[in-house]
């Protein structure tokens, strides 16, 4: 692809770009709605034309020619390879093993990568009552590898998590492997300032790259847990003329995720 | 049993009773806002509402006074954020609280098939190391009597009442569906009593023409009803598209309780039937929304 650099783009941008550099050709992956849907069709437009994409709604191999506004889209039927009930989504696809890469979010992290959609605050007398699990607690422990995609802030990135939703490396003091999860879980954070990775050594999410123009100690600052930093830390490439004339005339022209 | 066909009124009179449990069906497609209207023009009480993906039409029952318990896998307008009726009657600062239970998709979807296949659970493997187990009493473990492995449980469920919409049936309830299908052949299955909505009724013999399109064939459905446009605004392939700026626009409509009234009294409680809340809708909604025609080929059933 072109590597030009001109464009400014926006933090949004920076990271659907730096998410679709993490989906390879041969991947399938399940799919959500918004930024990730981005990511994955700026991946189909430019290095991973065969990634497949299967959405929980049961669209398998889907093709939509609008952003979808929701997991269950019409646009994602037609065209599709095919079509299942969710019962197989969930058994034999994800269970099943069949997913290499599940995209996630919330509205809480910690250090280990669990996630919270659940409830801010006490679970019986929430102060703040999230949409709950969904799909997520089921892609974080089946798929081969899971990225997160979520704005660094100290509200979010916390030191423990209210409730845990979806597991991360560790949870409640125990390994993956201790839990018996059949998938890798979370290997990538993507932030709109940095990408931080799980370090297998430190046994905590530490940062890899940082975007250009952004300091160690507003990553810090940002940060409610105290943040490491990797040995070789680079500085994150920045989109191309191409990739964001793809994002801002094709995928996303109005502006609905970016 | 012969005569199936009736009205919405008849079909919600005749099978949900308060304190009963509830699935209007639907994964953001064929989701039949008509029959949750007429749950709340019939004032039913005390209902445990059951869905994966509980959205507009369950949060407008919550606000409606119709629900005490909810039992689902996530509980927000698909798309857009909140569902504000679920989060008064959920959050700290307010004092009613309806009952939650509180599963993934996939638990959602286990206890269903268990309900379907009449077994007592549904093993699956999920849970470990989250607080989902913690809160809910339903998710066990069990140890696999062959391997020892030990993996989550779900209890069957079988609601008293299922409601699927679907795009076309005969007048005995042999329904057929495509798109987007969502946990329709299991919750029918697992279903005390099935309610099937269409959007066009039609003769046996066109049924039998693609028989692989049918869901599920009428031995399970007590009531067949002709609901043209009985899902909006959530869609029916081939028939109609998702009204996204209805989504979009009901945040703001339903966070202050006052305004959520106001469209109750106007859409629900002042609308009779479907027909009269989609002649409240207009001809050029429905005109913007009416899907274009995408013909399959069809395929050769021949021997």
């Amino acid at each position: 692809m072109g590597s030009k650099v001109t464009m400014k783009c926006s933090s949004s941008e920076f990271m659907a770009v730096r998410a679709s550099k993490e989906l390879k050709n041969e991947d399938v992956v399940f799919v959500g709605i918004g930024l990730p849907n981005v990511a994955c069709n700026l991946a189909r437009a430019t290095h991973a034309p065969s990634l497949e994409l299967i959405y929980e709604s049961g669209a398998v191999g889907a093709q939509p020619d609008r952003l979808p506004v929701s997991i269950g889209d019409p646009a994602l039927v037609t065209g599709a390879l095919g079509i299942v009930s969710q019962a197989e989504i969930f058994q034999n696809f994800l269970q099943g093993g069949r997913i290499q890469v599940g995209f996630l979010g919330g509205a809480q992290i910690d250090k280990w990568g669990n996630l919270n959609t659940t409830v801010i605050g006490d679970y019986s007398n929430p102060k703040v009552r999230l949409p709950g699990s969904g799909g997520a607690c089921e892609i974080a422990v089946h798929a081969q590898r899971v990225l997160i995609v979520m704005r660094l802030s100290k509200k979010s990135f916390v030191e423990r998590c209210d409730y845990i939703t979806s597991p991360g490396q560790i949870s409640k003091g125990k390994t993956r492997g201790e839990w018996g999860h059949p998938g890798g879980g979370p290997q990538t954070i993507i932030t709109d300032k940095c990408v931080m990775t799980y370090s297998s050594t430190q046994n905590e999410f530490v940062v890899k790259e940082i975007y250009p123009g952004v300091k160690k100690s507003e990553l810090t600052e940002l940060c409610g847990w105290g943040l490491k930093f990797s040995d070789n830390i680079v500085v994150a490439q920045e989109p191309t003329d191409v990739e964001i004339d793809l994002l801002r005339n094709k995928l996303d022209p109005q502006k609905l995720y970016l | 049993m012969t005569g199936k066909l009736c009205s919405m009124k008849e079909a919600i009179a005749d099978s949900v009773e308060s304190g009963s449990s509830v699935y209007i069906e639907g994964f953001t497609h064929l989701i039949c806002f008509a029959a949750g209207h007429e749950i709340i023009r019939q004032g039913k009480q005390n209902l445990t509402a059951i869905r994966l993906t509980p959205d507009l039409v369950y949060d407008q029952m919550i606000e409606a006074g119709c629900v005490s318990k909810i039992v689902f896998g996530w509980a927000g307008n698909p798309g857009v954020g909140s569902l504000h009726a679920f989060r008064r009657k959920s959050e700290a600062k307010y004092s009613e609280k309806i009952e939650v239970e509180e599963y993934s998709h996939f638990g959602m979807v286990s206890r269903l098939q268990a309900g379907a296949a009449s077994l007592p659970f549904w093993p699956l493997k999920n849970y470990g190391g989250t607080d989902i187990p913690e809160h809910n009493e339903n998710i066990k473990k069990v140890t696999c009597p062959f391997t020892g492995e030990v993996v989550a449980a779900v209890p069957a469920m079988n609601p008293d009442v299922v409601i699927l919409h679907c795009q076309r049936s005969d007048a005995q309830g042999n329904a057929q569906a495509w798109g987007l299908f969502g946990t329709q052949k299991e919750s029918a299955f697992a279903a005390k009593k099935v309610i099937v909505v269409c959007e066009e009724i039609v003769e046996t013999s066109e049924i039998r023409r693609d028989p692989n399109r049918t869901l599920i064939p009428s031995l399970l459905v007590s009531h067949v009803v002709h609901e043209p446009w009985g899902c909006h605004p959530s869609y029916v392939q081939g028939f109609y598209d998702r009204d996204n700026d209805f989504y979009v626009g009901w945040d703001k409509l339903t966070r202050d309780p006052e305004t959520y009234a106001n469209y109750l009294d106007e859409f629900v409680h002042s609308c009779p039937d479907r027909a009269s809340y989609m002649k409240k809708m207009g001809s050029e909604l429905m005109s913007k929304l009416k899907a274009k025609a995408l013909m399959s080929d069809g395929v050769n059933y021949g021997f």
